[in-house]
């Protein structure tokens, strides 16, 4: 053993180096774009983009119900029928989750992350682990209708998830379907 | 003559509703004025309402025009404010647990445990420089009191360290940060997992917490599938005090020997929603940081499996280390330190979980005498809320002889944010 070191070393910061000079090649933050996320949602239709101003009392029942209300004085959705889609944003840990969550008949039809900020717990995109909203809808305690698994180390973000899903829910019964 | 006056009257009748018809009936041109006064009604009506449809829409307009101006003020006034735009960027968290221990030691005149303990008190500092660049921190009071020269409480800097994005979920990390290693080492907030203290594997085996100096990369290879590799200073066992096991090898990086390094790699799955399986492996170049003649190098294996299906988990982790012989100078059968455990749980309801763990750990493990510890735990999570929990747990050790033995219970409080 008391060759070690230096060589060694050395070969490992050339290797990080080629590694800091490849990685910046990866992919960007953003997974869907909002384009891409109606076209999912609606297909070959044209929603019509509508808003739903959120008064005092609405905000007070989002709070008791879902836990949490979407900041400034309105939200925008897109409507086709009886389909809403949503588009909401929720700190996972530290920073903001991009959702696109589309709702029929009071049931989530799909749910899209549309960006993801934070280091750990990327794993919360993959269909794997969005299609298990899929058909869910709000019980009568506020919480989704059936079980989600979460990913270990990532419990935040999932739960943010989570909530952002419970309120398009929320959000889709205070504009009626 | 009855007949002769009815007819009269009838005639009479008719000439009057004849004469007063023609009284009531508008003439032609009368009927003309008429239909024109309601045109013009009609019309001035309905440039009202073109006039009303107007101010509506310009009402609309005016309203979301004053919505995005309140919205884009109060982003740009929280820009325009250096504190505000310092606060918005800076993240602060934290977690706590209180301890009691009440356990009972079996040998002939060993001391028992009954103490409660305020065991780690810690605060998350981060901010943000970039959408690419943040600094990160975990500052931590173990055991509520730090006393000068005393073996009591500790403060200790757990993290540290300014973590970059490259793109993606490719990561670089330098700094001081926690080692990419086992269940709790990363994730240790009292309400993610079950037991009042941490597992003993995780303890003396890996030795949870654990932090080194140095740089790090992470990200993930394919979907679900992610890597890390670190690059830290290592573990000093002092032969001047004869040290042999792992856990007092941490340096904690205070002013740390850094003759030789460690060399982490993990790989990890997590593409199964409520699955992760890992695998770690570290080299460490010597144990003894060059103190001794000849280096003491040293291999740590680590795999683990967590599985929630529903209201069903199971954690299972084996840990070993492979030591170069001549540890054996100071402790026989350090030359393996080795554990594992096995957790099954069952979330009976939201705000309550039941679990059980069986632990063997030994930190003699190649000596073939009897160094081997053995402990089942059993208990409850009471989560009053998502983040606050209150823990029960019976503990039952089986110690080598001439060891304490514990067998009691733990109860505690913990919370995060």
């Amino acid at each position: 053993m008391a060759c070690r070191p230096a060589r060694a070393r050395a070969y490992l910061a050339g290797l990080v180096l080629v590694w800091l000079a490849l990685v910046p090649a990866a992919q960007a933050e953003q997974y869907l774009s909002r384009e891409d996320f109606l076209a999912g949602a609606f297909g070959a239709a044209s929603p019509s983009v509508e808003t739903l101003w959120l008064t005092a009392d609405q905000r007070a029942a989002a709070e008791a119900v879902v836990g949490w209300a979407p900041g400034g004085l309105r939200t925008r959705y897109w409507r086709e029928g009886e389909r809403t889609a949503w588009i909401l944003e929720h700190i996972g840990k530290e920073k903001p989750i991009t959702l696109g969550v589309t709702v029929e008949g009071d049931s989530i039809v799909s749910v899209a992350v549309l960006a993801f900020r934070e280091s750990r717990g990327w794993e919360i995109r993959y269909p794997f682990f969005t299609e298990q909203f899929d058909g869910l809808s709000l019980a009568g305690d506020g919480k989704l209708s059936g079980p989600v698994d979460g990913i270990t180390g990532a419990t935040l973000s999932v739960r943010a998830v989570e909530r952002m899903a419970r309120l398009a829910l929320w959000l889709d019964a205070q504009v009626g379907s | 003559m009855y007949r002769k006056r009815s007819a009269q009257a009838l005639v009479a009748m008719s000439a009057l509703l004849a004469a007063s018809a023609n009284a009531a009936a508008p003439s032609a041109e009368e009927m003309w004025e008429i239909i024109q006064r309601q045109q013009a009604q009609i019309e001035a009506l309905q440039a009202k309402l073109a006039q009303t449809e107007e101010a509506l829409v310009e009402t609309d307009v005016k309203v979301e025009a004053t919505a995005d101006l309140i919205e884009q003020s109060t982003l740009a006034e929280g820009a325009a404010l250096s504190a505000a735009s310092w606060a918005a960027d800076t993240t602060l968290g934290g977690y706590a647990e209180l301890h009691y221990n009440n356990l009972d030691n079996d040998r002939d005149g060993g001391s028992d445990k009954d103490q409660i303990d305020l065991h780690r008190f810690v605060l998350f500092l981060g901010h943000e420089f970039s959408e690419k660049t943040r600094f990160y921190s975990e500052f931590e009071i173990e055991h509520a009191l730090v006393e000068g020269g005393e073996d009591s409480g500790e403060v200790e800097i757990e993290q540290a360290f300014i973590e970059h994005n490259f793109g993606g979920a490719q990561y670089m990390k330098a700094g001081l940060f926690l080692m990419p290693v086992g269940i709790l080492n990363e994730t240790h907030e009292p309400d993610t997992f079950y037991g009042t203290e941490r597992n003993s594997v995780e303890s003396r085996i890996i030795p949870t917490t654990w932090w080194e100096g140095g740089l790090a990369m992470n990200g993930e290879i394919l979907p679900g599938l992610s890597y890390d590799a670190a690059f830290t200073s290592g573990l000093f066992l002092d032969p001047d005090e004869g040290q042999w096991s792992i856990r007092s090898g941490r340096q904690k990086v205070a002013e740390a020997k850094a003759d030789d390094f460690a060399y982490t790699g993990r790989i990890k799955y997590t593409g199964v929603a409520g699955l992760e399986l890992a695998a770690t492996l570290q080299y460490q170049e010597d144990l003894y940081q060059g103190e001794l003649d000849d280096s003491i190098d040293a291999i740590l294996y680590e795999a683990h499996a967590v599985w929630q299906a529903g209201p069903f988990g199971l954690r299972a982790l084996v840990a070993s280390w492979d030591i170069d012989e001549g540890i054996e100078q100071f402790q026989t059968g350090a030359s393996k330190q080795e554990g594992w455990y096995i957790e099954p749980s069952w979330r009976v309801f939201d705000k309550l979980g039941l679990f059980a763990r069986y632990s063997e750990w030994d930190n003699q493990a190649d000596g073939g005498g009897d160094t081997e510890y053995s402990q089942v735990d059993f208990g409850v999570n009471y989560w009053l809320e998502e983040n606050v929990v209150f823990k029960f747990d019976y503990q039952i050790q089986d110690a080598p002889d001439g060891k304490d033995q514990y067998d009691g219970f733990n109860l505690g409080v913990g919370w995060s944010f």
